[in-house]
């Protein structure tokens, strides 16, 4: 990857996303517009004035229609372009930028219009349900499986591995939530207790209900440009630095689920294009995939960011708030803001761009971050999708 | 970003009562081929064996079986009959159905590695053991169910008991 | 040892159903023909078009639409078919004729079924249900007939 000729350099020069919510009366489409008016706005930028689109959307049959990436199209500004649609599972939201990147990257395009969006309350009687073939139709399905064991056999695995209580996980949902609060869009911020947490429903052991991100209908839309057309556009454009994506086999019964290895070859990847040789000390902030807590622990291991088994550790110790030396999840993640699954991960790509410009408000780092990194994970704990961005 | 952002976030109650909605069921039935792998393997349950299969490249055995090995990419072609013991690599105590509902008594799923495939695991559910016995690590045997009653199905393995 | 002899083949389905929202456009659109027996359009002022059915986009140049305007309820049979089989290809007990009508001061158009056979240019008018009967469905147009 070192030695990588990029036609274009990338830059990120909008964003926009509507507000994560349990049951949006909007359609998809509408709520897709939303998003993409917002972002076409934040850079001052007509329709007219975008080359391409790329939108990413999870499985069809949360929100219900066939062939959604079509479905979204008008809403999402796809009218008589070069569109198209990613999907990815949770991965979508943090790919829809690579997908958009190679647009530009590759000199086809000047500008490109990315947008995620989902719908998950047309599913019924819950979009877990949609979710089942996700298990072997064979000789998984008729154990009468249910989505959260996927969590729980992974969670518990990390937890056992290292010796993690599972208080010190816990404490990832606090943080988040806590977190949240800050963010207009979030769905269920509140400041929660480890208490709350620890005393809360258990699903399938190791997972409790508050460990969940809830199911959410949103949508997200961030505007890339060529170097040349940034550098007209704003005086801040923020650069997509390193992009990484990778997958593993579907057979998750052989694999060792402690540590997931594809985030991290995704992770190098990323870093290698990016020029990060020390992701520890380079990385000054990250948006892990966070859709139960100990995901947040787990991909940060994942994302090399510290060593196997030290991200409870470092938690505990404080180094991941806002304040501390390593801030995960500024935004409040999944856990805090919501999870409309693809919109979700390209809110990550969002909150790293308004960090990085200082636009943050309430949720501002202190100091100067100048380099982040987001990350989403999904499929059957196949894919790692990974962006290092910097200001 | 703007304060408010954009969005009309409805009630339950809205959502059932107050805004127009339509409601529509698919009928979306399937007949899923069990392929030559599976195939194999689920006529190897009705006869009461777990079979895998070998790489002839790396020699690696594959348990679910599969007619290629994805490790190198070259065909697993030998068959070979496996051990109906193992070792549990990860479980979770479950108090939630299928279909989300809560259950009284939860189900113990759980992904056991069969014994000389390496750490080829298998999902299943242990059996015949309390919630707070089952670790990682800990020794199960497949308990079938009678010949007779066998579907060439996942379940012609009724569960996994620990091996006292 | 020897390969399967048997095919097999595991069935099942897909166990969801869904309930869609008729989205912030729809909800007026719908409301709309349930209260008054009326149609209506969103209408982009930059672009100069009534959109049918409405939507609160332009896709064209992306402004957000927040005026409607009332539409014809006759308008102008622009294709049709005739079906003789339901979706799983079941014979109709009576062939029903489905149309795309286009309405002339809207841009776009509805899919409707049509009370008896119609020809491509010929004038049609919706047919509303009794407004006890309505339900905030696009099926409150009963059908479109040939309009005088």
């Amino acid at each position: 990857m070192s030695g990588l000729i990029v036609k274009k350099r990338v830059a990120v020069i909008g964003a926009g996303m509507t507000k994560f919510m349990r049951r949006a009366q909007e359609t998809g489409k509408e709520l897709a517009f939303e998003a993409t008016k917002q972002a076409l706005d934040s850079a001052g930028m007509r329709i007219e004035d975008v080359d391409a689109v790329a939108l990413g959307s999870a499985p069809d049959a949360f929100d219900g229609v066939h062939m959604k990436g079509e479905y979204l199209l008008d809403g999402a500004g796809g009218w008589q372009k070069p569109y198209s649609r990613n999907f990815v599972g949770g991965g979508t939201g943090v790919f829809s930028a690579i997908h958009g990147w190679w647009h530009v990257a590759s000199g086809l395009f000047d500008t490109c219009l990315v947008v995620a969006e989902e719908k998950m309350s047309s599913c019924l009687p819950h979009p877990q349900t949609a979710f089942l073939t996700i298990f072997d139709n064979m000789i998984e399905r008729p154990l009468g499986p249910n989505l959260i064991w996927i969590f729980a056999l992974e969670m518990q695995r990390y937890m056992q591995r290292h010796k993690i209580p599972k208080e010190q996980i816990a404490q990832v949902a606090v943080k988040n939530k806590r977190n949240a609060l800050d963010h207009p869009s979030a769905q269920i911020a509140r400041a929660v207790t480890l208490t709350d947490i620890m005393n809360s429903e258990v699903l399938a052991w190791p997972v409790q209900r508050l460990d969940i991100s809830p199911v959410s209908d949103g949508a997200c839309a961030i505007l890339l440009a060529s170097e040349d057309v940034a550098r007209k556009i704003t005086d801040s454009p923020v650069w997509i630095k390193g992009v990484g994506w990778n997958l593993d086999t579907t057979y998750w019964t052989n694999r060792d689920l402690y540590f997931p290895r594809y985030v991290a070859n995704a992770a190098r990847m990323a870093y290698d294009m990016a020029g990060i040789t020390n992701p520890r000390k380079q990385i000054d902030f990250a948006e892990p995939y966070d859709p139960f807590d100990y995901k947040e622990l787990h991909h940060m291991e994942g994302l090399l960011l510290c060593r196997k088994g030290e991200a409870p550790k470092l938690t505990a110790e404080g180094v991941t708030e806002r304040d501390g030396k390593l801030p995960i999840c500024p935004s409040g993640g999944l856990l805090g803001v919501g999870n409309p699954i693809a919109a979700a991960g390209l809110m990550k790509i969002c909150e790293l761009f308004w960090q990085l410009r200082g636009e943050a408000g309430k949720r501002q780092i202190p100091g100067d971050p100048r380099t982040a990194v987001a990350q989403a994970w999904g499929d059957l704990m196949q894919i790692g999708t990974v962006v290092v961005m910097q200001g | 970003m703007p304060f408010e952002p954009p969005g009309k976030a409805l009630k339950e109650e809205e959502f059932d009562h107050n805004i127009l909605t339509v409601s529509y069921q698919p009928k979306a039935k399937y007949a899923w081929a069990t392929g030559v792998a599976i195939g194999r393997f689920l006529e190897g349950l009705k006869a009461g064996e777990i079979l895998g299969t070998k790489c002839d490249h790396c020699g690696r055995i594959a348990v679910p079986p599969r007619v290629f090995c994805e490790w190198c990419f070259k065909r697993s072609g030998t068959w070979v009959q496996l051990p109906d013991t193992g070792t549990v690599n990860t479980f979770s105590v479950s108090y939630i159905a299928t279909d989300t509902t809560r259950l009284k008594t939860p189900t113990i799923p759980a992904v056991i590695e069969i014994d000389t495939t390496g750490h080829a695991g298998l999902l299943h559910i242990i059996g015949e053991a309390k919630p707070e016995e089952v670790k990682i690590g800990m020794r199960v045997k497949a308990i079938w169910a009678d010949p007779d009653k066998r579907k060439a199905s996942i379940t012609d393995i009724r569960y996994f008991r620990p091996i006292k | 040892m020897r390969m399967t002899t048997e095919y097999r083949a595991i069935e099942g389905d897909f166990p969801v159903h869904f309930r869609y929202t008729a989205g912030v456009a729809g909800e007026r659109f719908l409301r709309e023909i349930k209260d008054n027996a009326r149609l209506v359009a969103a209408r982009c002022n930059k672009c100069q078009l009534n959109y049918l059915p409405p939507r609160i986009y332009c896709e064209r140049c992306m402004s957000k639409l927040e005026d409607y305007v009332q539409i014809e309820n006759t308008g102008v049979i622009q294709s049709f078919t005739i079906c003789t089989q339901d979706n799983e290809g079941n014979e109709l007990p009576e062939p029903v004729n489905v149309a795309f009508v286009r309405f002339p001061s809207a841009h776009g158009g509805l899919i409707h079924t049509t009370k008896g056979e119609v020809c491509v240019g010929d004038k049609v008018r919706a047919v509303f249900k009794e407004k006890a009967n309505r339900t905030g469905s696009i099926l409150d147009i009963k059908y479109f007939e040939k309009a005088p």
